[in-house]
């Protein structure tokens, strides 16, 4: 019996481990649909910036409260995982509770903590479920934001449940251990006198009174096995979720952009046609004028802007795959807040649909193939996009350093410079820096005239 | 009630021809050369910089504009015309420091330029303010009074958020020695007056309300008397907003430069 179970339990590790792996190929291969953009400079900075936005989690303290409570389940992530490490040892070698006797002294005290945690996780769990369904906090309600209908929704919702769950079951499976050593049950008689009851679990022995060894022994392996079976299962989830942000969030604040966030990034493709029909000479990439600011050369003249995903960088897609749908940006958008169609949010949903939908058609038609849509019209639109007054709050109210700022002028850019699809006001405004060297119409002639009335009484 | 009457704006070229270098360039902007009402701060800042004695300069009908507009539309080629194009004016000047009291002046010639081949200390005329104060150049006398009288600052992006710059603004509204009130979203969670991004130039996509009407609304809610503002577009987008809710007659929109010019009464 016990061969058997260990088998099973090799099997699914076996299994996950191989599933997990194919997921991180695909995800990794979307990732580098985008195009290069050194992100390794200032190593130092961005180990910083990584240490205080994303292991610190500097800004999701913007509201204390909900950053303590993020806290909770993210320190629970991490610590319980340390028990995940004996679980999986236990099921590979059929043992039960592999640590206990060679760490007796803190063996309690380390599940103590882990219960803790759990105990955390779990409240805090329900009280995300009662932010999001029943307080309604405005960002996550589909009835005022479009993109958190149906699959977002059930998203998270699966998340948190599954997270009480595996909790429910961690505790639940001490306590009914417990209640075996007690009782002298088979193997479990083998701890007695080592592990004592533990913090929290021993106040759910009395859950168990009534059960019969048998069932007992039933309810023990059943809790331990969905437990880690869970696990497993929530980790291969992850990687279709929004909430893969436990693992991408880490590199995605590390690579993220260090520039002040006013500055719009430089095309260097660009400079050397405005300096020929300027009749300037062509700086070379070797004085800083001609490189962008990674000191790349530019790349060869493909489009100019983003029409789809694989024009923008990397570091969008990486961004797209990291998003967890919180919508601190949206909240924070003038443009959503007062009714227009845009909202950051969704920029990021798209891109990472739109990847997902190439790659669903590369599965089924090959590499080479290329169907007929693209992110901009057929995901994001015309109206989206003039929304945008570059504000950058989006920018600033991300948690793990997301930028959707960047993804909107990228496609400005195509829209304007490929399609010549700019409102006409704009192109008007356009004409008016090209005639008259302001935005409005004046002659250039008149733009000192204020000068003389400087000495006037005001 | 000014007095004087020998406010001079020496020009780049000017200063040229008589062999010198200012210690400033003051970078006007298309708002500050062409509005109506930003004029009038262009005004303001030129009196305090000739009160002090800053030895200063401005292009003139030399200066252009920076092309941050079009950046932010999308029309790269544009932007870099502009840019490339000033460059070549202010490298040929040999200009070191940039004044200006627009943000996106300020952020493009800052930020923006030095991948074009145009690198300068540009500074930001909040800042430049609160340096004088701190140095004791700027001297409170027989000017208006702002005792008792309560003002709230708003936030430009592209000063705030976009180069970090929250407290020289309201270094410089302190120096008034008025009642200073914030509105709920400040400085990096400042909300946008609705016009950067080249919204300002063209009418807003649909929606429930304009942007600017939202941000005067919180101004309002502090029981200001005074929204001042510290840019050209939240100029215009509060003053319009102040018009929406008719409390023109008792809520006014300043620049910081105003409040500083009224204060000393230049």
């Amino acid at each position: 019996m016990e061969i058997i179970q260990q088998i099973l339990f090799v099997g699914a590790l076996i299994a996950t481990a191989w599933y997990i792996t194919k997921r991180i190929q695909h995800i990794s291969r979307a990732i580098r649909l985008g195009r290069p953009e050194n992100r390794t400079d200032h190593a130092d900075e961005r180990l910083k910036t990584m240490l205080l936005v994303a292991f610190g989690q500097k800004k999701m303290f913007t509201n204390p409260l909900v950053g303590l409570m993020h806290f909770v389940i993210y320190a629970g992530f991490l610590i319980v995982n340390i028990e995940v490490l004996e679980i999986v040892l236990d099921g590979v070698l059929g043992t039960h509770r592999l640590f206990a006797p060679f760490i007796a002294p803190v063996y309690p005290f380390l599940i103590g903590v882990f219960e803790i945690l759990a105990v955390g996780v779990l409240t805090v769990c329900v009280v995300f479920l009662c932010r999001r369904f029943v307080a309604k906090v405005s960002r996550f309600q589909p009835e005022r934001h479009r993109e958190m209908t149906r699959w977002p929704r059930t998203d998270a919702a699966i998340i948190l449940i599954a997270e009480i769950l595996l909790m429910i079951a961690f505790l639940t499976w001490n306590a009914s251990d417990s209640v075996l050593r007690d009782r002298g049950v088979g193997h479990y008689a083998a701890l007695q006198g080592i592990v004592p009851d533990f913090l929290i679990s021993q106040y759910l022995k009395p859950l168990f009174s009534n059960f019969s060894d048998t069932a007992l022994v039933g309810y023990e392996r059943v809790a331990w096995w969905f437990h880690i079976l869970g696990i497993m299962a929530f980790a291969v989830y992850v990687t279709y979720s929004k909430h893969l942000h436990i693992a991408l969030g880490f590199p995605n604040v590390y690579f993220s952009d260090l520039k002040p966030k006013g500055e719009i990034q430089n095309m260097p493709e660009i400079t050397k046609e405005v300096q020929l029909s300027l009749g300037l000479p062509v700086t070379t990439g070797t004085d800083g004028a001609q490189t962008d600011d990674n000191g790349q050369q530019p790349a060869e003249v493909g489009r100019f802007g983003a029409k789809d995903v694989q024009d923008l960088k990397w570091i969008n897609l990486m961004n797209a795959y990291s998003c967890t749908e919180c919508g601190r940006c949206t909240a924070a958008c003038p443009a959503n807040i007062t009714g227009k169609k845009l909202s950051p949010r969704k920029i990021m949903m798209d891109t990472r649909d739109r990847l997902e939908e190439i790659q669903q058609g590369w599965k089924a038609n090959g590499y080479n193939y290329k169907d007929d849509k693209s992110l901009l019209n057929d995901y994001i639109t015309a109206e989206e996009l003039n929304a945008c007054t570059t504000c950058q709050a989006c920018v600033n109210a991300c948690p793990i350093n997301i930028n959707p700022l960047d993804i909107i002028l990228q496609l400005r850019r195509y829209r304007v410079m490929e399609e010549s699809q700019a409102p006409a006001s704009w192109n008007a405004m356009f004409s008016n820096i090209e005639n008259n060297m302001a935005p409005w119409k004046f002659s250039p002639s008149d733009r000192f005239n204020w000068a003389d009335q400087v000495n006037e009484v005001k | 009630m000014s007095t004087e009457t020998n406010y001079k704006v020496p020009t780049m070229a000017d200063m040229a021809a008589a062999g010198e270098e200012p210690e400033i360039l003051f970078w006007v902007g298309c708002a500050g050369s062409f509005d109506d009402r930003y004029k009038r701060v262009t005004i303001a800042f030129v009196r305090i910089l000739n009160h002090v004695g800053i030895k200063f300069a401005v292009l003139g009908t030399e200066e252009s504009c920076t092309g941050d507009p079009a950046r932010r539309a999308g029309n790269e080629f544009l932007f870099q015309m502009q840019a490339v194009s000033n460059i070549q004016v202010l490298n040929g000047y040999n200009v070191k420091k940039i004044v200006t009291a627009c943000p996106h002046c300020f952020n493009t010639l800052k930020n923006e330029y030095p991948d074009l081949g145009g690198t300068y200390e540009v500074v930001h005329h909040s800042q430049f303010l609160q340096g004088l104060i701190n140095e004791g150049r700027i001297t409170v006398k027989d000017g208006q009074s702002f005792k008792g009288r309560k003002i709230t600052f708003h936030d430009s992006c592209y000063l705030g958020r976009a180069n970090k710059v929250y407290e020289a603004p309201r270094d410089v509204l302190a120096a008034l020695d008025a009642d200073l009130v914030e509105m709920k979203r400040v400085k990096a969670n400042g909300l946008c007056c609705g016009a950067g991004g080249g919204q300002y130039f063209k009418e807003p996509e649909p929606g429930k309300k304009d942007v600017n009407v939202e941000r005067t609304e919180e101004a309002l809610a502090t029981g200001a008397d005074t929204i001042a503002v510290a840019c050209p577009f939240c100029m215009t987008m509060m003053s319009d907003g102040v018009k929406n809710k008719n409390r023109e007659d008792s809520v006014r929109v300043y620049d910081v430069a105003e409040l500083i010019a009224q204060k000393q009464g230049l």
